[in-house]
């Protein structure tokens, strides 16, 4: 059943422009997209595609607002409204983060002495959600992605790189926000682990939430994505990317 | 007043010493709860405007307006000075880089913390003791030392003490010059939990000199860059740390290995 929330729009860009100018090197210019626009509906999976270069993380690092553009709009759902984050203050942003935008990263930014299970929480704990409860959802979503128990105290630091990806992934699935960004969810995983996410991307899509990946794995792209986003034909003409 | 009230607006301040721009123009706002960072180079004028910000140093011109507990808002050197003098001691606090420059050297830890609370009008010994014990318990000094002085101290524990000092009282909002500054590694790191967990808890807005960039990455929502008096870029720390835009952010940010 598709129920009306299922095909309201979650994440509408238009008109984006990204230039990186590196000051430090003879101020290089990178144009990375022209004129981008895209839009993905709550309970859908929208894949970004492109060859190394073609600006897909980049792409989803804007969609956090943690690039900035030089031109367009980035329009997110937030409690019921659009909100453009490219003109946004910075504290609306933030507002908008923490309600609304889930972002697994490629590789998890440890923080340093924080313990996994805290590390996993916090998304929760940002939300007001009291210390018991949001341990105990982030104990289930680290027992779901097998994250051995032994390793929940400690501080991530010295976990291998598949264990903190699973750990990034929990935090990152942990709030259930509407909007997910998802930048290789699955990239250091074994096969077990890689079914296990895309179930939890699965639920997500059920739930109304909008993801947005960048899946290498053609497997588990062709399994959870519904569309495909092209990134070679937003390439900037000026782009030195390919 | 409301988490929507502006809690501190900063408009054109300029600040010089002779021939020196310490403080160039500088605008923004802070927001109830919010940590802003203020990173750039020696000399940029960070401190100064720190001094300006917290009614120390008055500006040349500009105007820096705070808003009270009763959302009332003020331009901080248009009101008379002993006003001014209360609000540092009921609103705001001020965390030195130099432990010595924020402690009374002269008095007990368990003094130092406690005349903060009888600068605010506490009376009661029992509870000014019990809450000095409570502090200093959150800080992580040993009760033991309560009665020490603090030049008995390691710097650590003196900077510890004087984060305790200052918000023992219910600060809205704390400025604080380089609080890791002159400490050694672990001590900083275990200082930074310690504001990290206390800015959290009590959320109380924070303004925060600190040439670390991992320091300011890891405690404040925005960050400011400033470069001979001025601010070059601002933004929400990541943006600003991810994909910096100015010349001279760009060069701050690659001469460090990775924050
Ligand atoms: N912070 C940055 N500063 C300068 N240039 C950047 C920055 N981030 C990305 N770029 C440049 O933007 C272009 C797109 O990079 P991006 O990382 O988005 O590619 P990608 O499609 O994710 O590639 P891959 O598949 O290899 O991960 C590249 O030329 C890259 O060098
Ligand atoms: N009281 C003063 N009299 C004269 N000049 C001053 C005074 N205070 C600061 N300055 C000058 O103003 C400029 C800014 O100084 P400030 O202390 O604000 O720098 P800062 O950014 O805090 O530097 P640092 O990172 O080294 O602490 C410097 O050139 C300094 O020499
Ligand atoms: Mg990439
Ligand atoms: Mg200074």
């Amino acid at each position: 059943m598709v129920t009306k929330q299922n095909t309201q729009t979650m994440i509408d860009v238009s008109g984006l422009s990204k230039t990186f100018v590196l000051h430090t090197q003879g101020s290089a210019r990178i144009s990375v997209f022209e004129d981008l626009s895209l839009d993905v509906a709550a309970g859908e999976c929208m894949a970004l595609d492109g060859p190394s270069g073609a600006g897909k993380s980049t792409l989803m690092r804007i969609l956090y607002a943690n690039y900035r553009i030089d031109q367009g709009r980035i329009e997110v759902r937030h409690e019921g409204e659009m909100v453009d984050l490219a003109s946004s203050a910075p504290r609306t942003v933030l507002e908008v983060r923490r309600h609304t935008l889930g972002y697994v990263s490629q590789f998890l930014r440890v923080i340093p002495r924080v313990s996994t299970l805290d590390v996993v929480a916090e998304p929760l704990r940002a939300l007001g959600t009291d210390e018991a409860e949001a341990h105990d959802r982030a104990r289930t979503m680290l027992a779901r992605l097998n994250v051995p128990e032994r390793l929940w105290g400690l501080a991530p630091a010295t976990f291998s790189g598949g264990e903190q990806q699973r750990v990034n992934v929990a935090r990152g699935f942990v709030a259930e926000l509407p909007i997910l960004l998802l930048d290789e969810p699955t990239a250091s995983l074994d096969a077990i682990n890689r079914q296990c996410v895309m179930g939890l991307i699965d639920e997500a899509k059920t739930r109304g939430a909008a993801v947005v990946g960048i899946f290498h794995d053609r497997e588990v792209r062709d399994a959870v994505a519904d569309r495909v986003f092209d990134m070679r034909e937003t390439l900037a003409a000026s782009g030195e990317a390919a | 007043m409301s988490d929507d009230d502006v809690l501190l607006q900063v408009d054109g301040v300029c600040k010089n010493f002779g021939e020196i721009r310490a403080c160039d123009n500088v605008s923004f706002e802070l927001w109830p709860g919010e940590v802003l960072g203020i990173v750039g180079e020696s000399g940029s004028g960070k401190t100064t405007l720190l001094n300006c910000l917290a009614g120390r140093t008055e500006p040349d011109s500009g105007l820096i307006s705070y808003t009270n507990r009763r959302g009332e808002a003020s331009d901080i050197f248009a009101m008379f000075e002993p006003e001014r003098r209360m609000l540092a001691r009921t609103d705001w606090g001020f965390v030195h880089q130099n432990p010595r420059d924020g402690l009374r050297l002269d008095i007990t830890a368990g003094g130092n913390i406690g005349e903060r609370l009888m600068m605010v009008g506490a009376r009661h010994y029992g509870n000014i003791r019990g809450e000095a014990e409570t502090w200093m318990n959150r800080v992580e000094l040993e009760l033991g030392r309560i009665d020490s002085l603090p030049r008995t101290f390691s710097g650590g524990m003196q900077q510890r003490l004087q984060i305790a000092r200052n918000l023992v009282s219910g600060p809205r909002l704390i400025f604080m010059d380089e609080p890791t500054g002159g400490l050694d590694v672990s001590v900083q790191a275990r200082l930074l939990d310690l504001l990290r967990e206390l800015v959290r808890e009590l959320n109380v807005a924070v303004v925060i000199v600190t040439h670390d960039l991992a320091v300011a990455r890891l405690l404040s929502d925005r960050l400011m860059v400033m470069r001979h008096g001025a601010v070059v870029e601002s933004g929400l720390t990541d943006q600003v740390l991810d994909d910096p835009q100015h010349a001279y952010s760009q060069l701050l940010v690659s001469s460090i290995l990775q924050v």
